[in-house]
């Protein structure tokens, strides 16, 4: 079945509706989170209106059919990314919590004083502020791989860094800010043969082309469910089993064991060692009918659908005298175009566009050391999904002109 | 448009009467809202009868907090450091003439803030300076 994005559109409501009366929303904001088709919606429904009750509890019919729903939705989470097996899916909260787990849980355990860590000048607030952390309370030694003028990494830095032994490697698949897709395979080899383990950032690469868990030979991968079609408060961290199995619990309480004495606990087995107290049950349901849902329609189609909007995107943008675009040309960058326009500060930039209904994003975007990298304190940012058409790139265009019509 | 960038805001954004520097000054304060990066450092000139006899900002930021820092020094200009202390929130939307959302009301109170904690002599500002 050929990608029709207007037949795509039917299934977001949200999509259908005014900002103001006579003001129809664009909504460029699919970075910071998604909306949701009606296939998510309603299965959130239906399990609150028919089958809602505590999971891996109780041996009445809900409790087994919430269950059932639970794990069958890991199970579908699992095959999306291919991970061998759904017992390497722990359900989160979202991509950050995802990264705190394994800061808290494998950093406490594995890493010692001295030890280094590497990160990059393009992470996310979110896979940066964990690792600050658990270095200040371990004594670790933080390193960061550059960015070039262009917005790539400049990978001859990464394998001299690399050089330095470090335990750990953590890196985003996709930047949030400059849309490059870092070349996650071959960065993951060089790591592996330095002696490092890799965790790698998917909150942007996952919702937007197919990731493989096993090519990538990646050692952890965290993601959320809300950037993907699914639900807030529902993310992912899939690991490798026998790292997963090595791991201490995360977080206390119930389902994380498998006994409680009165001064000792024996732990549950994983993923169940890492997911304490009554979990986002709905939300993860939700996150398996998204996963479906994205399937269905073919993650390579819709990775097509986004290189031919950004690479017009990006065409359109360049036109407009006094606008300056960040990051990587089209062909080597996901959907997102981060620019500033001369003069006039980003936050005015997303109030006059929001007049017109166009939702984009301004501000650092949890990114700010990328942001002193390229020494401006913010930008204005779109950002692009299955459901973004041609049209409302064009609406876009128009509306900054209005902008610099205004400031000008 | 006009709900949001009255002609008043837009014209105090580009054509400013207050920004720039006092030497000597006998108050000055600075601060940042992290969320976007806005920044203004206000400084004042106080007679010994406490009243305001002249004020200046400088700092970087959108329209709506750099116009906002323009009228209230406007607005402050022979007014006592007493009277200074009692101004709150509505009296920056009463000189916008807007009505702002959550995130915007941020940056229309950063130099009400930085202003009130360098007034009081307070080590740092706080949103509380600014509360209804």
């Amino acid at each position: 079945m050929p990608f029709d994005v207007l037949r795509v559109r039917q299934d977001f409501p949200v999509l259908g509706r005014e900002v103001r009366p006579g003001v129809a929303l664009v909504y460029l904001d699919s970075t910071a989170t998604s909306q949701k088709p009606r296939q998510v919606l309603e299965a959130m429904d239906a399990f609150y209106r028919r089958s809602n009750a505590n999971i891996h509890r109780g041996v009445h019919t809900l409790a087994e059919e919430a269950t059932a729903q639970y794990e069958e939705a890991r199970a579908r989470i699992a095959r999306f990314i291919h991970a061998p097996s759904p017992r390497q899916i722990v359900y989160t909260r979202n991509t950050t919590e995802a990264i705190n787990l394994v800061a808290y849980a494998w950093g406490r355990a594995f890493l010692k004083p001295g030890d280094r860590i590497l990160l990059t000048e393009m992470e996310h607030h979110s896979n940066l502020v964990p690792w600050y952390l658990l270095a200040q309370e371990r004594g670790l030694t933080l390193d960061f791989v550059p960015l070039t003028d262009d917005g790539h990494l400049d990978l001859e830095a990464y394998r001299q860094r690399l050089s330095d032994a470090p335990r750990l490697v953590a890196f985003t698949h996709m930047s949030n800010v400059l849309g490059t897709i870092n070349p996650a395979k071959e960065m993951i080899a060089q790591a592996h043969q330095a002696g490092a383990i890799v965790l790698l950032d998917g909150a942007q690469s996952v919702p937007h082309f197919p990731v493989n868990v096993q090519e990538l030979d990646v050692d952890f991968l965290a993601f959320s469910g809300h950037k993907m079609c699914g639900p807030t408060g529902i993310g992912i961290l899939y690991g490798k089993m026998h790292l997963l199995e090595a791991m201490p619990p995360f977080l206390g309480g119930g389902d994380m064991i498998k006994a409680v004495h009165l001064g000792s606990f024996v732990p549950n087995e994983v993923p169940y060692k890492f997911e304490a107290g009554t979990p986002a049950i709905a939300e993860a349901i939700g996150l398996g009918a998204a996963v479906d849902y994205l399937e269905q329609i073919g993650m390579e189609a819709i990775a097509a659908h986004e290189r031919e909007l950004t690479a017009y995107a990006l065409e359109r943008l360049e036109e407009v005298p006094g606008l300056h675009l960040l990051g990587p040309q089209a062909g080597e960058k996901g959907g997102v175009v981060a620019f500033t326009l001369d003069g006039i500060h980003p936050h005015d930039i997303a109030q006059v566009l929001d007049h017109y209904g166009i939702a984009v994003r301004a501000g650092h975007h949890c990114a700010q050391p990328l942001h002193e990298r390229f020494g401006i304190p913010a930008t204005a940012r779109a950002s692009f999904y299955l459901y973004t058409t041609r049209e409302e790139i064009d609406k876009l265009v128009e509306g900054i002109y209005q902008v610099k019509k205004l400031f000008g | 448009m006009d709900d949001l960038y009255r002609e008043i805001i837009i014209e105090h954004y580009k054509n400013p009467s207050y920004r720039g520097k006092l030497e000597p000054h006998d108050i000055a304060f600075a601060d940042s809202n992290p969320l976007c990066g806005d920044h203004i450092e206000i400084q004042l000139r106080v007679n010994p009868e406490g009243r305001i006899t002249d004020a200046r900002f400088d700092g970087h930021g959108c329209a709506i907090s750099q116009a906002s820092a323009d009228l209230l020094l406007e607005s402050i200009i022979g007014k006592t450091l007493d009277e200074v202390k009692q101004l709150n929130r509505q009296h920056v939307l009463d000189l916008l003439g807007i009505e702002l959302g959550p995130v915007r009301m941020k940056c229309a109170l950063l130099s009400l803030k930085v202003l009130k904690a360098g007034v009081y002599g307070l080590g740092s500002a706080d949103d509380s300076l600014v509360e209804e």
